[in-house]
């Protein structure tokens, strides 16, 4: 059949798949490289920004600021909060990035414990509130609230009041109505854990293993990540069965502005008891070559024009007071005044033996 | 005498260039997965199970000792076994339908199937959760049980073992089967005891993918079984990022990696006594157009269950992509353009896939098709481990994977954050495919017909151009289509991996799934339905891709 013709297809095809490779490699090089070059210096300082999945800044934002400073930033992607800080921990001899993104309170002890953070001042810090500042080692830069969402058709449909408290929703009146995170695989199911342990203690006539039996004999429902509870179970924003469901305090908000078609109120309203804060930390990595310019990025992560696109990009508040809300959400976003937290230290020390519990006392 | 003394040297240099290009087949596949699988790998279990105690069994004996430990193990082992035994029943009439029928739009009807293979779990559980809760067509709530897990492990498998198995099926020279019918068997004797016995090295193929497949089922096991089912691989994840506890999930990625290797080890002993080498026919020889209303009726029945079972999940995510408010509409197609800052753009994220598919499918092609021929021709110990170690990704952990990259690629050069680690990543899973779709093909090819073009003078290079490859490029086009799906879908490994910048589609997806709001659940069903057209699109031109005469067979 090709015995006239000594040319080899085999080569050929090789040949090709070889130039697939270098073309994949470098498009997928220069695709990196998302700023514009700097006017100002001919030659930009990299600065590697580590971070989990959920984040973002703008294009126009990053070249500005390399068109000021000088800086050119690096996003690198880790997955989620969990993976980001365990990478960053495995890392530290060695480290992949200059600055840190993303570490919230609920991980922050592993990180400080792994002496992952230099510390830094932030002239910054001056607008953020004290009670947001934690460790000389870590910058705050946003904070947001797990909170119960309910959906507002259902509960006047039903003709029944919503639930105001925690222990409302072991009331046999909201019996099958709930979906939570299971605290091993979701990270505002573990906020949801932590608010009623916050909240109920360990010691005393009723604790939070108390609370959570009443809540399964109540025929609590558990997903394993917020995903499923929310686009597939909660009625609000799926076909599925259950009005009430552990979401975000900012979700109502975002039901209005990312809704498919105009809407002037949000079909969700959240419950301001029980509510969990989150605080994302960034901070500085220990050794790294950089410190000048990894300064200038955290700096840049507190200023107010970052600050500004936080809240509809990544639906948390900002950490400086000096930033301007967008208007829906200081409409329709919900600041609980009493959120509940737990020490950090105590939750490096009894996260496992508490989720274990949890999961000896749910699935029984 | 000169004229003895020549064809001496020649035959001398002959053998040197054979081992030679011997000495290429082994060194290049075995020093990718080396430096890319078995260095990291043992990197991560190194440091999680030394420590800086020093090695110790109490991870192991916790492992042992804890329950629920103890019942992922179980039930990783009991839910792979039926998902796999599942599979083949449910997919085998469509692997003959397509093997042995002809009829019209089956190149499409055959890229179509691949489609489910490559689509982010998220996205799949969301269909899946719609369909099995109490207001889906079935009626019944099968939400949170085992049979969820089940029912979605067959819609991902199904086309692993149509494409495996129907693709020797294809080549299988019916006259065999018409001669036990002609003797007076029945289709079901002539199945099990002419066809099926031919099928069995594809048939093993096919159960040793789903089975590694679903025993490290992860996405799958979280969404749609809840909190109640835990295979080994959530146990590594959830031991990992929750706790950060290393020495556990080091000793269940070791047991993980115990148990993959003997199924692996069996599969391959199994492999060595069972291969037969037949006369392969070419695809345009053998398959027909239904005769008679049995035959015809066979084929449609079969056709419009595959159609429902694989169609009616991807036609709820399509369709949940067009819903407006209380409407329909392609509001979430048109807003996909536009411009918000905050979002990865859906043009960029669809380039970035297509290029690491494209750079994926070469990588793993290349190393492929040696490993493949290392294999096949090579009857050596070292190839059947080979075969064995080849196959071991597939059945890894991601988190092991991704966190040993971390570890162990930073010197000589530190390629922990390279762009080229993704499509890498994505090979390591790929390659498996390529080889098992070549394999078998390639095992095939009888050795008298080589033999006779060697006597006839033809060198060693030429007779594999010539004899082997024109007979198996055929299955390495479906290689390639595997390859290049998986790296579209692909979301496992690379989330591990901490990579620059440059998000695919299956990331956009779930960043738009992460957040609240009606018209981001509709755009991230809109990219999950244009993740779906994509994939069909490109397996249906790799397979129409051709040159001169090959890819016809």
């Amino acid at each position: 059949m090709l015995a006239e013709h000594p040319k080899q297809p085999g080569l050929t095809l090789v040949a090709l798949a070889f130039l697939m490779v270098m073309a994949g490699c470098a498009t997928a090089t220069t695709v990196t490289s998302t700023s514009v070059p700097a006017t100002g210096s001919p030659d930009p300082i990299e600065v590697v920004l580590m971070t989990h999945d959920s984040f973002a800044i703008s294009e126009e934002l990053l070249a500005d600021f390399q068109n000021e400073t000088g800086i050119e930033i690096k996003v690198l992607r880790a997955g989620d909060t969990g993976a980001m800080v365990n990478q960053a921990v495995l890392t530290k001899d060695n480290p992949l990035a200059d600055v840190i993104f993303g570490v919230d309170n609920t991980f922050l002890s592993r990180a400080l414990d792994a002496d992952v953070f230099d510390p830094y001042a932030s002239p910054l810090l001056a607008s953020v509130p004290n009670e947001l500042e934690t460790d000389p080692r870590v910058t705050p830069i946003d904070f947001g609230d797990v909170c119960i969402n309910w959906d507002k058709g259902y509960f006047a449909g039903a003709g029944l009041a919503p639930p105001e408290t925690l222990l409302d929703l072991t009331d046999p009146a909201y019996r099958d109505l709930l979906v939570v995170q299971n605290p091993a695989t979701s990270s505002p199911g573990l906020a949801f854990l932590y608010s009623t342990i916050a909240r109920f203690g360990e010691t005393g006539d009723y604790t939070w293993i108390d609370y959570w039996s009443e809540l399964r004999e109540n025929g609590v429902l558990v997903t394993s990540g917020w995903e499923e509870a929310y686009y597939s179970y909660f009625t609000a924003a799926s076909d599925g069965d259950r009005p009430i469901v552990v979401s975000y305090a900012s979700s109502p908000p975002f039901e209005v502005i990312y809704a498919t078609e105009p809407i002037d109120e949000p079909p969700t309203a959240v419950m301001t008891d029980g509510c969990f804060r989150q605080i994302e930390y960034a901070g500085i990595v220990t050794g790294t070559e950089n410190l000048p310019a990894a300064e200038q990025v955290i700096d840049l992560l507190l200023s107010t024009r970052f600050q500004e696109e936080i809240p509809l990009s990544m639906f948390v508040f900002p950490a400086n007071e000096d930033a301007a809300l967008p208007a829906a959400f200081v409409e329709f976003a919900v600041v609980p005044a009493d959120p509940l937290s737990l020490p950090g230290g105590e939750i490096e020390t009894n996260a496992r033996r508490w989720i274990t519990e949890w999961t000896e006392v749910v699935n029984r | 005498m000169d004229g003895s003394r020549e064809q001496v040297i020649g035959a001398d240099r002959r053998d040197r260039q054979r081992r030679l290009r011997r000495s290429i087949l082994v060194a290049v596949p075995l020093g990718f997965l080396g430096y890319f699988f078995v260095y990291p790998v043992a990197s991560i279990l190194g440091i999680s199970l030394f420590g800086e105690a020093g090695f110790s069994f109490s991870a192991f004996s916790a492992v042992a000792s804890r329950g629920s430990l103890r019942g992922a193990i179980w039930f990783t082992l009991w839910q792979a076994t039926a998902s796999t035994i599942l599979t083949l029943i449910v997919a085998m009439p469509a692997a003959y339908v397509f093997a042995r029928f002809s009829f019209p739009g089956k190149s499409f009807f055959r890229a179509a199937i691949t489609v489910p293979f490559v689509l982010p779990t998220v996205v799949v559980g969301a269909a899946y959760l719609a369909m099995l809760g109490p207001n889906g067509p079935l009626g019944i709530d099968l939400r949170q049980t085992i049979w969820a897990i089940l029912i979605a492990h067959v819609f991902y498998n199904y086309a692993v073992v149509v494409r495996t198995v129907g693709g020797l099926w294809a080549h299988l020279d019916p006259r065999l089967e018409e001669a036990a019918r002609m003797l007076g068997a029945g289709r079901w004797r002539t199945f099990r005891e002419v066809s099926l016995p031919l099928l069995r090295p594809a048939i093993a193929a096919a159960a040793s993918i789903v089975f590694l497949f679903t025993f490290t089922s992860f996405g799958v096991v979280l969404i749609l079984g809840g909190f109640e089912f835990s295979t080994i691989e959530v146990e590594i994840w959830r031991q990992t990022t929750a706790f950060l506890d290393l020495p556990v999930a080091g000793a269940l990625a070791v047991v993980q990696l115990l148990g993959i290797s003997s199924i692996l080890v069996a599969y391959s002993r199994y492999q060595e006594r069972r291969s037969t080498e037949l006369q392969l026919r070419p695809v345009t020889e053998v398959a027909r157009r239904p005769r008679g209303w049995r035959e015809a009726g066979l084929v449609w029945g079969v056709l419009g269950f595959t159609g429902l079972f694989l169609g009616a999940p991807l036609a709820v995510l399509a369709g949940r992509s067009l819903r407006v408010g209380d409407g329909y509409g392609v509001d979430a197609y048109s807003s996909l353009g536009r411009a918000d800052s905050s979002l990865v753009p859906p043009a960029e994220a669809i380039g970035n896939s297509v290029l690491f598919a494209f750079g994926a499918t070469a990588i793993a092609l290349i190393i492929g098709t040696m490993a493949a021929a290392l294999i096949a021709y090579h009857r050596s110990a070292i190839s059947r481990w080979f075969d064995v170690v080849l196959m071991l990704p597939l059945g890894t952990s991601a988190v092991t994977i991704g966190f040993g990259f971390l570890v162990a690629l930073d010197t000589p050069i530190d390629l922990r954050t390279a762009p080229i680690l993704v499509p890498i990543a994505h090979a390591l899973v790929a390659i498996p495919f390529v080889v098992r779709t070549e394999v078998p093909v390639m095992r095939s090819v009888r050795t008298r017909l080589r033999e006779a073009a060697g006597v006839l003078g033809a060198p060693p290079g030429r007779v594999w151009r010539e004899i082997d490859l024109p007979l198996i490029f055929r299955s390495m086009l479906v290689g390639a289509g595997f390859a290049f799906a998986i790296s579209l879908g692909e979301f496992g490994a690379t989330s591990f991996i901490a990579r620059p910048d440059a998000p695919t589609l299956p990331v956009a997806i779930f960043q738009l799934l992460g957040r609240a709001g009606a018209a981001n659940f509709s755009q991230a069903m809109a990219l999950s339905t244009i993740l779906m057209g994509l994939t069909a699109v490109s397996i249906l031109s790799i397979e129409r891709f051709r040159i001169g005469e090959m890819g016809e067979f």
